[in-house]
């Protein structure tokens, strides 16, 4: 019976959606849309701007949009990864997003015409100050660490950032990545689908380090005011991770979509990703971060490969993930 | 009875609501793709790991479930509410409170290093199999509690005044019903394992475990390789279908042929020995059962007052989802509880989630906007997830009642309707109550195809719990996750106790 109503009420809803000049429906992932994410406050900033209505659509991007085809209704996708950009391009999914990139400020030169970066971070190992006194200072000290220091990370096949580690061992170790695999085994304590479970068996106190983001000692260290969190800085470089938004190509309404394209290099926007997704602006300056971002470690080197090279290069860095732990 | 048209029906639906999407993937995809290297691997590790899973559950639900038929003590009716809780909590917070328990940082490890013992790791094939029995011993232990308890009261009588032995009270009659109900129940149990994933991968401690389900969520979510999410899902279901024949083929016999129908005591196992076995049996696994639930409480009282009120809305809808999929899981279920019935069921959860959910996103995708059929699809797909639990809970007592009562109803020329009203349902009580909690509170806790499907607006509980999770809301998700355990055993409670005249 509810099943109906709600059926009802949203074939109705629908309907008075019907027009549709004003509306701009965006894909984008769950933890972009929860109340916790920039969402909410994305949607409010752009309907002030542009007198319209701004409509998530969260879930899956990627596989959405293929399976969908020509006939998406998205107008925008907002965070896509390094990963499917090649694919989507060459499936001519995006049209280009007509941005004057000089004034990103991104650690690593970006000249893509068809997808423009909102927020980066790069991979890291993050540990608790109390529960770990002096951590590895460089990747080797790492995979030369005791056993008893114990690391969770998450599955390159199943995860962004598990991906980007696999990557990230690829473009320290080239050929020697199963070995570095290898070497590292006895520390990994175990590999989740999702960087959700890894961190929440690291706040559990189950692993001393956990896969994720430079990015992640300033969601505690503002929202949770706890500065004994911090990401473990290695010289050899840490993997860039940079978050995407794309204009569809067959968007019904390229007007507001290119205004939203607009709005995203905006000033009013780039202060607001950092606390809202937890990440560094793509286009604001270091002075202008907020103060918690300004403190934190960062890496002197980003690591990074391009589309065409991640293409080549994932399935053997996978494979050398796979070995390394298994042997 | 009547039960041919509608039987009928509800066998295609069952096959329309798996096949199709299937088929539906395979057509965009069009065929089947290849096998990638690791396939195999993942396929022979799968099957394993479900055997192993299933065993354990099976073998050590028999001797609880036995000392659980035979003692009444203080608390009873709570612990069997309680055992149903491993089965419906997200698989993410199960986790979480086993690693709680059993991981390096867990209370075992620290009672251990108190007592100045080596430590143990949870991380392993033997963590997967432990995880598995932790979700699925409270299930087969009421599987074979129902057996327990449908045994006809006299026959438990004459065996006492007869003075078997224990021994041959067991070859005589408890024996024959174990052999009818554990097959299935180890059948359902298996392939629920098969299509085990984030569980089987984090506590098998890396690439090792790799299931096939991992390979179908690699192939359709990272990889867009359809046909070979497509091709993985055929074995999955070849697997289970498998599995399901061989368990029919195990599990022959009928039943005790019919008592008075009416509740007799027991006057068996009053012995020290059987006493203290008994004890023994229930207080480890109220203990291996209760550890990691009542650590998943604890953690999440704090996170209790930071829940937004968002949370109220996704507990409503989860609500509704839960009771609109039992409803239709019943209506499903009563006229499949046949043999041939519950092999079909089984369909249901051999296929991948993530097949089925595209597949349906395919199928309504030119009709309509998935995102205004989040719910419905949700409690839909529920209903089918639910279905091989609820025919493995009623099938046994629906054919008892059938082969016991039939000539009756034949001689007094009872009318399909007056069959169903006045013999069948009554008698099904029991079973159906369990089935009806069951059913509620995995639909609770599920996550289904939301992925697809997902509505901004209509989040649904579970949803909830993996958005906080996302956002590092973590204790917030501790929270939401109590809250999530607390009414879905509530929901499982409030049918299950309606069913039970005396268990």
């Amino acid at each position: 019976m509810k099943a109906l109503t709600t059926f009802a009420a949203g074939t109705l809803l629908a309907g008075t959606a019907l027009a549709q000049d004003n509306v701009l429906t965006v894909y984008a992932g769950d933890y972009i849309v929860s109340e916790w994410g920039p969402g909410p406050k994305i949607e409010e900033i752009f309907e002030a701007r542009c007198d319209c209505d701004l409509q998530f659509s969260p879930g899956d991007l990627m596989p959405r949009l293929r399976l969908e085809g020509g006939r998406t209704e998205a107008d925008i996708v907002f965070g896509l990864n390094t990963d499917v950009t090649k694919e989507a391009r060459a499936a001519g999914l995006f049209a280009p997003h007509g941005q004057d990139l000089s004034a990103l400020t991104l650690p690593i030169d970006w000249q893509d015409d068809v997808f423009l970066p909102f927020n980066y971070a790069h991979t890291a190992f993050v540990y608790d100050t109390d529960r770990i006194a002096e951590p590895p200072a460089s990747f080797a000290a790492l995979l030369e660490a005791g056993d008893d220091l114990s690391i969770v990370i998450q599955d390159p096949r199943t995860s962004i950032s598990g991906l980007a580690l696999a990557l990230w061992v690829q473009a320290v170790y080239g050929d020697g990545a199963e070995e570095a695999w290898a070497q590292l085994a006895d520390n990994v304590l175990t590999v989740t689908k999702g960087w959700s479970e890894s961190y929440g068996l690291f706040t559990d106190g189950e692993a001393d380090m956990v896969l994720s983001y430079t990015t992640s000692p300033a969601y505690h260290l503002i929202a949770e005011d706890d500065p004994t969190i911090k990401a473990a800085i290695f010289p050899e470089g840490h993997y860039f991770m940079v978050e995407l938004v794309g204009k569809v190509a067959g968007t019904d309404n390229p007007e507001l979509a290119d205004q939203f394209m607009d709005f995203v290099l905006t000033e009013e926007f780039q202060s607001m990703i950092a606390t809202g997704n937890w990440s560094f602006p793509a286009a604001l300056p270091q002075a202008q971060w907020p103060e918690g971002f300004r403190q934190l470690d960062l890496p002197e080197t980003a690591l990074f490969y391009s589309e065409d090279e991640a293409d080549a290069l994932k399935d053997q860095a996978i494979e050398a993930w796979r070995a390394g732990l298994s042997r | 009875m009547a039960r041919g048209p509608v039987a009928i029906i509800a066998a295609l639906a069952v096959l329309a609501l798996t096949l199709v999407p299937l088929g539906a993937v395979m057509i965009r995809a069009g065929g089947f793709a290849g096998f990638a290297p690791g396939d195999m691997e993942a396929v022979r590790f799968t099957l394993w790991q479900a055997t192993l899973s299933a065993l354990f559950s099976v073998l050590a639900a028999v001797p609880v479930a036995r000392a659980l038929a035979r003692r009444n003590f203080p608390g009873r009716g709570l612990l069997v509410a309680l055992l149903g809780a491993p089965f419906i909590l997200p698989v993410i917070v199960a986790v979480l409170g086993l690693i709680a328990t059993f991981g390096t940082n867990g209370i075992v490890n620290r009672a251990l290093a108190a007592l100045g013992l080596p430590e143990t790791t949870i991380y392993g094939l033997h963590g997967v199999v432990i995880a598995h029995v932790f979700f699925n011993l409270p299930l087969a232990t009421r599987l074979i509690l129902q057996g327990w308890l449908a045994m006809p009261g006299e026959r438990l009588r004459l065996a006492a005044s007869l003075g078997l032995t224990p021994w041959a009270m067991f070859r005589t009659l408890e024996l024959p019903m174990l052999a009818r109900i554990l097959p299935g129940a180890f059948a359902v149990i298996f392939v629920i394992c098969l299509s085990s994933f984030a569980v089987a991968l984090t506590l098998g401690g890396g690439p090792r475990a790799t299931t096939v389900e991992l390979a179908i969520y690699q192939a359709m979510r990272f990889d867009f390789d359809l046909g070979r999410a497509a091709a993985l899902s055929v074995v999955q279901l070849a697997l289970a279908m498998v599995a399901g024949l061989v368990a029919l083929r195990l599990s022959g016999g009928a039943g005790f042929g019919a008592g008075l129908d009416r509740i007799v005591p027991r006057w068996d196992g009053q012995g020290a020995v059987a006493r203290s076995l008994d004890a023994g049996a229930i207080a480890a696994v109220a203990l291996f059962l209760l550890t990691p639930l009542v650590l998943v409480t604890l953690r999440g009282l704090p996170g209790l007052v930071m829940l937004p009120p968002g949370m109220l809305e996704a507990a409503w809808n989860s609500l509704w989802v839960a009771l609109v999929s039992t409803a239709l899981c019943l209506t499903w279920a009563l006229p499949l509880a046949t043999r041939r019935g519950e092999l079909l069921g089984l369909l249901g959860i051999a296929l991948s989630p993530l097949v089925l959910g595209t597949g349906l996103f395919l199928i309504v995708r030119p009709y309509v906007n998935p995102f205004t059929l989040a719910l419905p699809v949700t409690a839909l797909v529920n209903a089918l997830v639910s279905l091989p639990f609820a025919l493995r809970i009623l099938r046994p007592e629906a054919e008892a009642i059938r082969a016991d009562h039939a000539r009756l109803a034949q001689s007094l020329g009872l009318t399909p309707w007056a069959w169903t009203r006045w013999v069948f349902l009554p008698r099904l009580r029991r079973p159906l109550g369990f089935a009806a909690g069951l059913t509620a509170a995995l639909s609770m806790g599920d996550l289904g195809v939301i992925a697809l499907f997902a509505d901004p607006e209509r989040a649904t509980l579970p949803l909830y719990v993996y958005r906080l999770m996302g956002s590092y809301q973590m204790a917030a998700a501790q929270g939401a996750a109590l809250v999530l355990l607390a009414s879905s055993l509530a929901l499982f409670w409030a049918f299950d106790r309606g069913g039970r005249v005396d268990a």
